[in-house]
């Protein structure tokens, strides 16, 4: 499966600045474990050291919520789009 | 004079400079605003304080700007209210109402974190300006964009109520409702915020934003006289002001403002329909799933908050707690509060008041210790979600016999023979 995957700012050290790439993976976890093999150091920054999403990170299959799907073990299918978004403020 | 030191990660501890950065490039952890606080200590007295002007500036040493403020100048230093009816009405000896419902000049406690993330905006060069929003934060963020001549982008979910979506277009900026909830505004504005260099206020400039909050706990101390309230009790959306009255009340302790030893116990308010903080409480955990919300109150309507994590501590630091009420309860909230104190407040503050009322019949909190509710918004904008329990106008001709006759139909209904007859 490739799928593209949206950087944020703060790793696209790891991407050579890209702001897009395309990875491959039938889960999100196989697209993670790609990204790494692609661009060496980005899992860890994702990812803690026990395999979770990191508590300030949001990863989202076609704008939805991997918390809402089967977490890193979501299925992929070709043309998904994925992004990595950090936590943000708001509301009241 | 300027006490800031720089930005640090609250989860891995990594400095970065002053700067429009608001994520820890390590672990993502959120930034937040370092001080030199015991600089501020030999710079700040009550005294020096109290002759400043009533707005949230007068605690500038604890604020996150370097020049003189450019906005916000009447914001902040709202009343703190005895509500001895309220009290009455709940059964509790000594109660206070911290009105951020008439805050300058867009009626909500983000006239507080906006003026600073404005200020900070102009500070960093910034000509536009922008959020993610529930509709206050808009509101806010559009108003003090015009009052400093700036361009403004404020993003919205769809379906908010006309008076925050009016409250934001009147001073002109640009509005884009997204078809989602508030979390997909959100996501979206992280990645706009990425490619568009904005001050988004909600975002990029949020370690400085968030500071503002802190504004709300500085005046209640001193308010109260340079006391803490023994209990505070204040709504929960991404997490943002809970997290931030807990620091605040910190701060004033270690800069000598209030004594060190006063403890103040902090609570949550949530709605039922949207309260992924109050469920992770009451599981035992600090990991916030996010829900999808669905309740009337709309402001506090985030199913994924960013800050839920700092909200659960600071409950657990302070020896606080929280709850949930329905949609139903918070309109009895507002409906007690318009009714013992003359206050006309939003969902989000019915939230709280009502969320008050269930904690002190729980016995969470004490019925003989002073008492702080915060009230987060104002009625007047969400005149939709109440127009329905209130009573209509009687409609009568202009004739003073007709004026008799409803008079005594309505007196009679209140008097006690009138079931005889």
């Amino acid at each position: 499966m490739s799928v593209r995957v949206r950087v944020p700012t703060p790793l696209r050290k790891f991407t050579q600045g890209s702001d897009e790439v395309d990875v491959n993976g039938d889960t999100v976890l196989a697209m993670l474990e790609d990204l790494e093999q692609k661009h060496p150091g980005i899992k860890e920054r994702i990812m803690d050291e026990s395999g979770k999403v990191r508590r300030f990170v949001n990863v989202y299959v076609n704008g939805d919520d991997i918390r809402f799907l089967q977490n890193v073990d979501t299925a992929l299918k070709d043309g998904d789009s994925i992004s990595i978004v950090p936590a943000i403020a708001g509301g009241l | 004079m300027s006490f800031v030191q720089g930005l640090q990660c609250r989860e891995c501890g990594r400095k970065y400079p002053t700067a429009p950065l608001h994520v820890c490039e390590d672990c993502f952890g959120p930034l937040e605003v370092m001080y030199d606080y015991d600089g501020i200590r030999r710079n700040v007295s009550r005294e020096k304080i109290a002759e400043r002007p009533r707005n949230l500036w007068r605690y500038r040493e604890l604020l996150p700007i370097e020049d003189e403020p450019r906005v916000g100048l009447y914001s902040g230093f709202t009343p703190l209210i005895r509500a001895r009816r309220l009290g009455e009405a709940l059964g509790v000896d000594e109660l206070y109402l911290k009105d951020d419902s008439v805050n300058h000049p867009t009626f909500s406690y983000k006239d507080r974190v906006v003026s600073v993330a404005i200020s900070k905006a102009i500070e960093f060069g910034y000509e536009t300006v922008s959020c993610a929003s529930t509709g206050n934060l808009a509101n806010s963020v559009s108003a003090h964009a015009a009052s400093a001549g700036l361009n403004c982008y404020v993003f919205i979910p769809e379906g908010l109520e006309e008076g925050k979506i009016v409250g934001s277009a009147i001073y002109g900026p640009r509005t884009v409702a997204i078809k989602g909830t508030y979390d997909d505004v959100n996501r979206l504005c992280s990645e706009i915020g990425d490619k568009y260099q904005w001050a988004f206020v909600n975002v990029n400039l949020r370690p400085y934003y968030s500071e503002g909050a802190k504004t709300h706990a500085f005046e209640v101390a001193e308010q109260l006289g340079w006391k803490l309230p023994r209990h505070i009790v204040v709504g929960s959306a991404g997490g943002t002001i809970l997290p931030k009255l807990g620091k605040g009340f910190k701060e004033l302790r270690k800069v000598g403002l209030v004594d060190p030893d006063e403890p103040c116990s902090i609570y949550s308010a949530q709605a039922a329909g949207c309260s992924p903080i109050i469920n992770a409480l009451k599981r035992g955990t600090d990991v916030v799933d996010p829900v999808k919300p669905d309740t009337i109150a709309t402001s506090i309507a985030i199913g994924n908050p960013a800050d839920g994590y700092y909200v659960i501590q600071t409950l657990k630091e302070t020896g606080g707690w929280g709850e949930n009420v329905t949609d139903e309860e918070i309109l009895d909230g507002i409906r007690l509060l318009a009714s013992t104190e003359g206050i006309f407040t939003e969902p989000a503050g019915g939230t709280e008041v009502a969320v008050t009322k269930k904690l002190i019949e729980q016995g969470r909190i004490p019925r003989d210790e002073s008492i702080v509710i915060s009230i987060t918004g104002n009625g007047y904008k969400t005149i939709e979600t109440v127009a329905h329990i209130v009573d209509r106008p009687y409609s009568i001709d202009a004739d003073l016999g007709n004026f008799d006759e409803l008079y005594d139909g309505l007196t009679r209904a209140t008097r006690p023979d009138a079931k005889a007859g």
